[in-house]
């Protein structure tokens, strides 16, 4: 009798120990992690989706770090403490040696439990308040920023205007391999080059002229798949200058590899001033595009090396009008 | 065996396999240069300009895949050779001169038929200056040059589809009918710059990207730019 309650004291010990050299270790990593680590973690800070996916990043490694911590404890502490040759025992037969212990288990399914169910939730609050954190939303986005829908709208007509706060519109012309991009509030020029203002609002209209992409602007946090005949709406707003890189990351051929190029976000006013020189300078080429439309449908004759046959030239024709979409409510 | 032995034995699988996938890999990133290397670096005399003479053809008109469309170049001792790996110099304006003997089309995305990224942001057509080419008309664009991560990009405007004299057989010749379009670019630093046509030019194939627009040494290929 005594020893067994000799044996409990000395398995409370032990767990004491355990937990404390875990919590503390676990307090000192998170405090270094978070402080030294966390704010150069990918994909940084140049948009607010890029910004939110780091801090998210950062609260899931805080969280999992004391897990990890706790692991590598116990089986240092199990090595140290109760190796055979140390302790002097024999070999585990069964018995007691290989009984469950109930406080244990529940202790650990409801831990694991909380943290799945916290992350669950966490995550789904993310999305939806980070306007669809940068990924694709589709043709019609549940969640929209501000302004959006009216934006979208308006990028059909030829009345859209951008001017700074307001929301920029860009589609992505995803082809086989080169994203292009246009410009509905500046004439609907196209061009290969992503210039973007800083402090604004961003609605990537992404689609394809061919087959499957995905544009994924890698330090603004955008990721969106690039379908033909569909429009996939992503959404972040820049928050600080500088260079992004943009690539395809959906395998598409030969030239995956090499289908990537660099953005820019610049100052409103420099941003102004490129959009209106570039609006000039391909005016004589922008005459010559497809109405702006979400997304397009190129000819399968134009790929076979001769005129149409019926003799008609519309290698584009625009098959969903954006201007039916609902605002989000 | 002894434990020498055995270790031996262990150490020389490990290696070998690891030399395996070492080579896997190394080919993997390294699509290669199937038929080689059309070397310009010698051509002209460090930091002169280098002539870059291409031709496009409807139909290659020999080897595995004679129907299929390609280029070809005029390598620097005046022959023309089935290569579209170019080895040039870095940092050196590249005249390049292309003799277009295919038939043209409608582009699938207009944004390729501006000139961008040459010098002047123009090109010649048979002598006279353009900087964007309406596919719509005229004869539309048969394919283009572009490097994409130069931003280099050139319509290259085809040829009647109903002249009697086009060209068949690969390489063309004067006599066939044919468009002669120039323009010139600077390369960039030391490093492989993959180029491409965006005429979806395969016929047959999905989307027009498959065949000779999937398939090295057709129309794709790499600037080999080298430090001299």
């Amino acid at each position: 009798m005594m020893s067994t309650e000799n044996s409990m004291k000395n398995e409370s010990n032990h767990l004491r120990r355990i937990l404390v050299i875990t919590l503390v270790l676990s307090i000192a990593a998170d405090l270094l992690y978070w402080f030294l680590v966390g704010p150069h973690v990918p994909p940084g800070t140049m948009t607010t989706s890029a910004h939110d996916d780091q801090i998210d990043f950062n609260i899931l490694m805080v969280i999992a770090l004391p897990v990890l911590i706790g692991v590598w404890v116990f089986m240092g502490y199990t090595i140290a403490n109760w190796s055979s040759k140390r302790a002097n025992v024999a070999e585990p037969k069964g018995g007691p040696a290989a009984r469950s212990n109930m406080k244990a288990q529940v202790l650990w399914i409801t831990i694991t439990t909380v943290v799945v169910l916290f992350l669950a939730g966490f995550g789904i609050v993310e999305l939806i308040i980070g306007n669809g954190s940068g990924g694709g939303e589709g043709p019609n986005p549940v969640w929209e920023p501000a302004g959006a829908a009216q934006a979208e709208t308006a990028a059909l007509t030829s009345a859209a205007s951008w001017a700074p706060g307001k929301v920029l519109v860009v589609q992505v012309i995803a082809q086989q391999w080169k994203f292009t991009y246009r410009y509905p509030q500046f004439g609907g020029f196209e061009t290969q080059q992503l210039i973007l203002p800083n402090n604004t609002t961003i609605a990537f209209n992404v689609t394809s002229l061919d087959v499957i992409h995905s544009f994924w602007a890698y330090q603004l946090e955008v990721k969106a798949d690039a379908n033909p005949q569909e429009n996939n709406v992503a959404f972040t707003t820049t928050k600080q200058l500088g260079n992004f890189t943009v690539r395809c990351s959906e395998l598409c051929g030969i030239w995956h590899g090499a289908m990537f190029d660099y953005g820019k976000v610049e100052t409103p006013t420099n941003f102004s001033s490129w959009a209106a020189t570039t609006e000039s300078a391909n005016a004589a080429n922008t005459a010559d595009l497809p109405a702006f439309a979400w997304t397009y449908v190129p000819d399968a004759n134009g790929a076979a090396g001769g005129f149409y046959p019926d003799g008609t030239v519309t290698p584009y024709s625009s098959v969903e009008v954006y201007g039916a979409k609902q605002a989000a409510s | 065996m002894s434990i020498a032995g055995r270790l031996s034995t262990v150490v020389v699988a490990f290696l070998v396999a690891v030399a395996l996938v070492v080579a896997a890999v190394a080919a993997f990133i390294t699509p290669g240069t199937p038929g080689g290397v059309v070397n310009f670096t010698n051509a002209e005399a460090t930091g002169q300009p280098v002539n870059l003479t291409v031709q496009t053809v409807g139909s290659i008109g020999f080897g595995p895949h004679p129907t299929w469309v390609s280029y070809l170049v005029k390598d620097p001792q005046g022959k023309w050779v089935h290569q579209t790996t170019w080895e040039l110099p870095a940092h050196t304006v590249i005249h390049m001169t292309v003799y277009q003997y295919d038939s043209g089309s409608p582009l699938r995305n207009q944004e390729w038929g501006q000139v961008q990224g040459t010098a002047g942001g123009t090109a010649t057509l048979n002598g006279k200056t353009y900087s964007h080419y309406d596919s719509y008309t005229g004869n539309g664009v048969g394919h283009t040059f572009a490097i994409p991560t130069l931003g280099l990009s050139v319509p290259l405007i085809g040829v009647s589809g109903s002249a009697t004299n086009v060209c068949g057989v690969a390489p063309c010749h004067f006599n066939s009918a044919h468009n002669i379009i120039t323009f010139s670019f600077k390369t960039p630093g030391p490093g492989n710059y993959p180029w491409q046509c965006f005429v979806p030019c395969g016929l047959g194939y999905l989307y027009g990207n498959g065949g000779p627009m999937s398939t090295q040494n057709f129309m794709g290929g790499f600037l080999d730019v080298v430090a001299q």
